[in-house]
Order: structure tokens, then sequence, then C-alpha cells
């Protein structure tokens, strides 16, 4: 048999061949990039086994990234964010409404939205979902207690649907409702709160772009903790503004009472800005725990002023935020 | 039925309470470690302060609960619990000073003396010190049982400080179920030894 050979008698490979140098060069790199995939391979697997006990089956909800109005900050972990909820009306500690909030049955769900409005309307979650393009928005998360989370929330601008019922000259806040049904809420036994769970914005703040109606996060369907099928999220406002479980939108000329103002009117005022000058009576609000990142051994995060949204500073122009708060 | 033990199974029961009595800690520390606390300076400072409210809790029952049993063996457990309490407070305290201080001792006092919910809280740890301090046969001695007794009698109002504590931290929430059952614990254990001394003095004044 005859052996072709090149003239030194040695065999080489054709040059297109050869593997380019800088592939080979970067054959640790592409290797680490292999064992990363396999990381966030099985970072989704885990996560899609998790879903798989969760009442909601994690479905899928598709969403167009905002990048302007997203924050790059590093995500806090999904666990963290579906397993670490204050939602009283599924119970008080932290962990009970991933454990509670099954009960809660978001279809069919309607939301009533009524008042000051030249065409109020009752609308179903699946007409929700489709009233104007949803987005992904990456929002930081402040909570009264002093913590924070950096959230990628699903859903589109409040005032997409407020535009919708044509608010009349009256319209001067938005009142929103969350369901209280004691067949599907242990928590309504508590007295901690007047149930229902009332929140309100000035109309301006509701119509405030950064003002989320959201239908999601992680890119799907809230877990019911988090407040499905659909709640409010005012990013520069702390948590317990952003209702959660919404059922009835109501523009009024009035400022409306809110729960926890109603409840310790010192502690919680109507605005609860993220505002580190302002602190609440029993603790400072000038530094934050970042969920998954502040450790024992590095002082805490400064809290920013409007968690860091300054866009909505013209919105309290000559207003005094203390007084406010 | 008065149970009677001997020394030696007294010093059985010290150890096993003293292992369980570190339990608390020891999840603290674990969970923090694992990673499996969400929040872990949250669940340190939650958790030390309850269990320094429990150990309150314990150790004025003591005397209640020897004297009603006849089991005198439990005084030989009054001084160890006692500690416990000190120890979940001391721990509650670095957790403030820690997490939200970071060891800046002028931003921590300025905060205490700001929130009254915090100072009491405050007050109540800084009397436990001269308690733990003195809490040696040693010092006992030094002391003079008469003495000695008078000032670890300030456990009443480091109890009733504790409690305002406990109470104000709940009260933004309307949350008083806890307050309101940790109140009426500290309320008969030091509502019992009124009643005893009261009768005590009135048959010293009959004799």
């Amino acid at each position: 048999m005859l052996i072709k050979r090149n003239p030194n008698g040695i065999d080489l490979p054709f040059s297109s061949e050869i593997t380019p140098q800088s592939v080979y060069e970067g054959r640790r790199q592409f290797i680490t990039r292999m064992a990363a995939t396999a990381a966030v391979g099985s970072g989704i697997w885990e996560m899609a086994n998790r879903e798989a006990f969760a009442q909601d089956a994690g479905q899928k909800l598709a969403a167009r990234r905002n990048v302007a109005l997203s924050t790059d900050e590093k995500l806090t972990p999904f666990k963290d964010a579906s397993n670490y909820n204050n939602y009283y009306e599924f119970g008080l500690d932290k962990g009970d409404p991933a454990e509670n909030a099954h009960t809660l049955r978001t279809r069919p769900w309607t939301l009533r939205i009524e008042g000051e409005v030249k065409k109020p309307i009752t609308l179903d979650i699946d007409t929700l979902l489709k009233l104007a393009p949803l987005e992904e928005r990456i929002y930081r998360l402040r909570c009264v207690e002093g913590w924070s989370m950096v959230i990628p929330w699903v859903g589109y601008s409040l005032s997409n649907l407020l535009k919708q019922v044509e608010p009349t000259g009256n319209a001067k806040f938005v009142e929103f409702t969350t369901l209280a049904d004691n067949k599907q809420m242990p928590g309504l036994r508590s007295g901690v709160l007047d149930w229902p769970y009332v929140e309100g914005l000035r109309i301006d703040e509701a119509m405030h772009p950064l003002t989320l109606l959201t239908m999601g996060m992680y890119g799907q369907v809230l877990p019911n903790q988090n407040g499905a099928p659909v709640r409010l999220i005012v990013p520069w406002k702390y948590g317990f503004k952003s209702a959660k479980s919404i059922v009835r939108i109501r523009l009024l000329s009035r400022q409306p009472r809110t729960a926890w103002n109603d409840s310790a009117p010192r502690e919680y005022g109507f605005y609860s800005n993220v505002n580190p000058n302002v602190d609440h009576p029993r603790w400072s609000q000038a530094s934050e725990r970042r969920i998954g990142e502040t450790g024992l051994f590095q002082p805490k995060r400064k809290t920013l002023m409007f968690n860091g949204y300054d866009q909505v500073s013209s919105l309290y122009t000559g207003m005094d935020l203390k007084r406010f708060y | 039925m008065a149970v009677q033990l001997s020394n030696k199974q007294v010093g059985w029961v010290k150890a096993a309470l003293f292992v369980l009595a570190l339990l608390p800690f020891a999840r603290l520390v674990w969970g923090t470690a694992t990673g499996s606390f969400t929040d872990p300076l949250a669940a340190i400072t939650q958790g030390s302060g309850e269990w320094a409210l429990y150990f309150l809790c314990i150790t004025l029952a003591m005397t209640p609960l020897r004297r009603l049993s006849g089991w005198n063996w439990l005084v030989k457990l009054r001084r160890m619990i006692g500690l416990f309490t000190f120890f979940y407070a001391l721990v509650h305290f670095t957790a403030f000073l820690w997490f939200d201080h970071f060891f800046d001792v002028g931003a921590m006092l300025t905060d205490v003396v700001k929130r009254p919910f915090i100072l009491v809280g405050f007050i109540a740890f800084v009397l436990l010190i001269p308690l733990a301090a003195t809490s040696t046969n040693g010092m006992i001695k030094r002391l003079g049982g008469k003495r000695w007794q008078w000032l670890h009698r300030l456990i009443y109002p480091i109890a009733a400080l504790a409690i305002l504590h406990f109470w104000w931290m709940k009260a933004g929430k309307n949350d008083f179920a806890q307050p309101i059952l940790f109140g009426l614990i500290v309320a008969v254990l030091l509502g019992l030894r009124i009643v005893w001394s009261r009768t005590k003095a009135r048959a010293a004044a009959r004799a």
C-alpha cells in the first residue's frame, strides 16, 4: 500500500486544519465557558425543578427588556425573591407567603377601574396581559425594613391602563385595593391591618413611566406569594406602597386612606419615598442590606435618595419630604 | 413530690442543659455559614433577641419553680441559665453594633439616644453586665450575700425593660400577641415574689 508522504517524510496537515493560535490559546477560556454553561444549565434545571413543586409551575411570560429603565446591578436569586416576602394576607413571617399562597386563585381574575374616569372598565387578566407590550424592567426594590433586592419585573407602565379609562379633571389620586378573601388568605384572621390592603399614589406618581403594572418576574408569571396575578411596582418608594394581587383601582379627587398609614401613621406616611435622610422611628434608613450580597464582613450599602431613581425628584419640587414622609 | 438529686445527677442535668442552651446559637452560626438564611443579619439579630427573652423568663422562673416543686437542686442551675440570658443579650447587642453600625460606637450611641425602643433595650443590656460580672462565688463572698442579693434584684427592672423593648418592637405591626404573652409570664413570675414576700413579712410581724 502506497502511503503518500511529503518530501521530508513528515505528515503535515493542511494549513486549514491547523487550529488558529488564538483559539488554541483560548482553550482554557473555552473550558471555563463550557463549565459556566453547564453551571447556568444546572441552575435553570434547578429552577425548573423548584418550579415543578411551586403552585404556578413558572409559566413563561415573554417580554422585551427596557434597557433604559433597567439597572445593570446583579439580580437577586429567584429563590430569595420568591421565598422572602412580606404579604401579610398569607402570614407575618417572611417564609409564610411562599408556604401559604398556593391557596390564592389567580384565574379567573378581574380588575375593576372606576371612580373619577370617563370610561370605567372591568378587565380580565388575559385582556390585561395584552393591553400593552410587556416589558422587562430590572428595578431595585427597597423594603422599609432596611433590606433590598434587584428584581426583573414583567409588565408595562400603569399609565397605559389609566389612559384607557380617561381620568376626569377631578382625578387627583389613585387607590389600589388588594383582594381580601378569608377562604384564600389565612392571614386575614390576624388583626395586624385593617383589610383589605389599600394603597395609594398621587395621579402624577401613578402616571410616571417608572410606575409599573406588573404581571411577571424573572421571565415568568408572578408567583402567588409575589402578588399574582397583577400588582404594582413603584421603585422609588418603599416596597409596601406597591400593592399586590390588585382587584380594584379607583381614581379619586381626595387622598385615599392607606393600610399602613392607618395602622401606624407615625411610621408609615402616605408618600413613603425611599429617603436616606428620613429615619423610620425605630431605625435609620441611611443604609440597607442587599439580599444575597451584604454579609457579616462588610458595611451595609448606602441607601440612595428615591432609591436611585432621580428622575422622579421633579414630582416633589418644593415639598418638605421630612414632613411628607 | 419533691425529687431530690445527688450532686452527681445535678452535674449531668447541668451538662445537658448547657448543650441544649447552646443549640439556638449553633443554629444561628450554622444557618449563616451555610447560607440558608436569606437575610442572615436579620436572622441573627432576631434569633438572639428572642432567646435572650426566653432565657430571661426561665431565669426568673427558677425560684418560683423551686418553691412550688420543692426541687431545691434547681437553684444550682440558676446561675448558668442567668449567664445564658446574658450571653444571648450580648450576641443581640453585638449584632446591633456590628450589623447596624459596623462597630462605629459613636453612631451606635447616637442611635441609642435617638430611639426610645433601642434605648430601653440598651439599658437592659447594660444592667445585665454587673450581674454577669458578679456571678462567681468569689464575687458573692466579696460583696457579701445581702448586698449581692440586692444587686441581683436588678433582674426585675431588666425584665420590665426587656418586655417594653419587645413591645415597642412589635408595636409597628400591631402584633401584640407575643408581647402580651411574655408580659404576662414576667408579671406572674414577679407577682409571685411580691405575694411571697408579703406573706413572709406578715408572718414575721405575727411572730
